[in-house]
């Protein structure tokens, strides 16, 4: 799950990191009225979920009140990558000496959170690796002992010099990992971490994203969730308890297990096709996933054809059978249905849809064969 | 022969009373699995399916049933502790088949089990399966026979997929595995290549990956080095948006984007068939066993 800046930046306040005062505005007046509140210069910045928010106009230097409520003006309601801004953060400007990078991802391969540090920052981290990989610190931590000063301290003097500079970016390093575990984040970043004129280190700009598994333990942070900033359907479909992911494709896909998922996606591919979307329905399916899968689907009017590939397991066919009559009964087609099931109660569910008018295949590669040429003549 | 479980595996079932936990458990002694214990807090001294001894925890298990592997299908919020406790009791093989384990968990999880030299496979997969001796997790018993081929994979129902070609096409399985797919696994698919290189009964194996991280490209490097015996590879996720199921930043390490051509590369660098779609596996598996 993705959380705001503004969110990101209270939980690492709340660990004690030093953060420039700021707050939300969803109006230009709100914006002006923080601005002339701190009585300096500052920034407001869009709160979208979407990287390069700042080359997309969406983050501006306001030297006045005045310059604060037309930014705002300009930037509430703009599109970014498709995503449109609903909250501005109005914050103080900070005074800029050196822009440092600090932050922490859980890594694959050492199956450790691992800090990434670069007196390179300001930037896209991703530019750092790829260009100057040798500006970048990797420092792997054990989680079931923390992060040890030793390491905090090696990371300050990765970045600075000055011993009191490297020892406060050290206590900010213990605070962002203290603020990465308490929030279940996968990935959390300090970028970038300033050093203003006067010697004091400030972090400028923060960003959290959770581990989706982490929301039912920790309520507080799940209540963070934004569904404002997030795709209608996707909204949709996890309150469903279904796992979905929209395409501009028009092959409809409605699936069990995220490989098989995968396979299918690629397999549309294959016979020239494009898939509308990801689904998988999970595992002990019933019925009533099969509906709402369907009204997710079918909402989208890109969708001219609907391909069900089911192998049972776990997942019974004749769930999906009943879940397809009684969604298609309260709800009639619109757009051709293609469905492939195979595996356990393969017999009733077959029976089911006979009984139904609807007919069925066993083999995934012709259900997606069909399923793309009915696709693609229904859009010519 | 055949690698992680078979006819000596004597199995406790962590998690026996539950609703996926009992279902499963019949499954498995169905298919002739030796389910030799079962555990819920609280229901020790009672019998499932009036013949599983149940105990209150994995140590009582062990001590008084011999039991070497478990399976777990406790919910997320206790998966961490059940795979500790397993470990703790000296049981050497743990499979995980709960979904939505917290990855942070896993973190600590990870360096407790190698340092008990246990081993994990999971979590969120879907177990192991011996053809005609065991069967230790969720993989329908029916389409699976014994054979020649051992099977690797990240996910669930896309190697059901598969081994159903492959029965159908009269090529067996010694061992099939399901390593999970989620960030931080206990068996990966090197560990698993590993051993049916050294399994007499293997003569071929079939590869599924996915998208994100390295493994599979790793896997391919120890492919080329390592191995004699024949590996067909299949990546699923081809058409994946970039970006939305895995991070960006968890490649800057690696240097990799986790991206479906680069493994498909990596694959064909090292000499493996490569299966474009899931039924080219009977093909390319016949043409190697020739």
């Amino acid at each position: 799950m993705n959380i705001h800046e503004y969110q990101a930046k209270e939980l690492l306040r709340a660990q004690g990191v030093p953060i420039p005062p700021g707050e939300i505005a969803t109006t230009a007046t709100q914006a002006e009225a923080l601005a002339t509140k701190y009585g300096t210069a500052v920034m407001v910045k869009a709160q979208v979920h979407a990287g390069g928010r700042g080359k997309a106009g969406g983050v501006k230097y306001c030297p006045t009140p005045a310059d604060a409520k037309a930014k705002a003006e300009a930037i509430l309601g703009m599109d970014i990558k498709g995503l449109t801004v609903e909250k501005v953060l109005v914050t103080v400007a900070a005074d800029i000496g050196s822009e440092a990078y600090v932050g922490i991802i859980v890594d694959r391969a050492t199956k450790k959170p691992v800090f990434m540090v670069s007196a390179a920052g300001g930037i896209d981290i991703e530019e750092v690796a790829a260009t100057t990989p040798e500006k970048i610190l990797y420092v792997p931590v054990d989680p079931r002992y923390g992060l040890p000063t030793y390491q905090a301290m090696r990371m300050g003097f990765f970045l600075y010099e000055d011993v009191k500079l490297a020892r406060a970016a050290a206590k900010i390093m213990q605070q962002l990992y203290a603020a990465f575990m308490a929030a279940g984040c996968s990935l959390a970043e300090i970028n970038p971490l300033v050093v203003t004129p006067s010697g004091e280190l400030l972090a400028v700009d923060g960003k959290m994203v959770i581990d989706d598994n982490e929301l039912d333990r920790l309520p507080a942070i799940a209540a963070l969730r934004d569904e404002s900033s997030e795709e209608p359907s996707e909204v949709d479909a996890r309150n469903a308890n279904l796992t979905f992911i929209k395409l501009d494709g028009n092959v409809g896909c409605v699936v069990n297990g995220a490989g098989l998922a995968m396979a299918t996606m690629d397999l549309v591919k294959y016979y020239g096709g494009e898939p509308a979307n990801f689904l998988d329905i999970g595992g002990s399916s019933n019925p009533e996933k099969v509906v709402n899968a369907l009204r997710i689907i079918t909402s989208d009017p890109n969708v001219k054809c609907i391909l069900f590939n089911i192998f049972g397991g776990i997942t019974r066919t004749d769930d999906v059978a009943n879940g397809i009559v009684t969604a298609t009964k309260a709800n009639p087609l619109k757009v051709p249905i293609v469905i492939r099931l195979t595996g356990t109660n393969e017999e009733i569910a077959v029976k089911i849809l006979t009984d139904n008018g609807f007919s069925a295949s066993s083999e995934m590669d012709e259900a997606v064969q069909r399923a793309v040429q009915l696709a693609t003549g229904a859009s010519n | 022969m055949s690698i992680f479980i078979g006819k000596d595996t004597k199995l406790v079932v962590q998690g026996i009373t539950g609703r996926d936990g009992s279902f499963h458990t019949n499954q498995m002694i169905e298919y002739g699995t030796q389910v030799v214990a079962g555990v819920t807090p609280g229901k020790g001294g009672q019998t499932f399916a009036e013949r599983v001894p149940i105990y209150n925890t994995v140590h009582d298990a062990v001590q008084h049933t011999g039991a070497n592997t478990s399976v777990i299908y406790v919910p997320p919020p206790f998966a961490a502790d059940a795979m500790m406790e397993a470990a703790d009791a000296g049981v050497q093989l743990i499979i995980c088949i709960t979904e939505g384990v917290p990855v942070l968990d896993m973190t600590k999880v990870y360096p407790f089990i190698k340092e008990k030299g246990a081993r994990l496979i999971g979590p969120n997969c879907p177990g192991a399966i011996t053809p005609g001796e065991s069967k230790v997790g969720i993989i329908p018993g029916r389409i699976c026979t014994p054979g020649p081929v051992g099977v690797v994979s990240r996910s669930g129902t896309l190697t059901y997929e598969i081994v159903n070609h492959l029965t159908r096409a009269g090529l067996g399985q010694s061992t099939c595995v399901g390593i999970g797919g989620d960030p931080i696994n206990g068996t990966n698919f090197i560990d698993c290549l590993e051993a049916f290189e050294k399994d007499p009964n293997t003569k071929a194996v079939c590869m599924m990956g996915e998208i994100g991280g390295t493994d599979e490209q790793e896997a391919a490097e120890f492919i080329k080095r390592e191995m004699k015996k024949p590996v067909v590879g299949f990546i699923a996720g081809q058409t994946a948006p970039p970006g939305r199921r895995m991070g960006h930043a968890g490649a800057i390490i690696s240097g990799s984007a986790g991206t479906a051509a680069e493994k498909i590369e990596a694959f064909q660098a090292a000499g493996m068939g490569v299966a474009k779609r899931p039924v080219e596996f009977v093909e390319l598996i016949q043409a190697r066993l020739r």
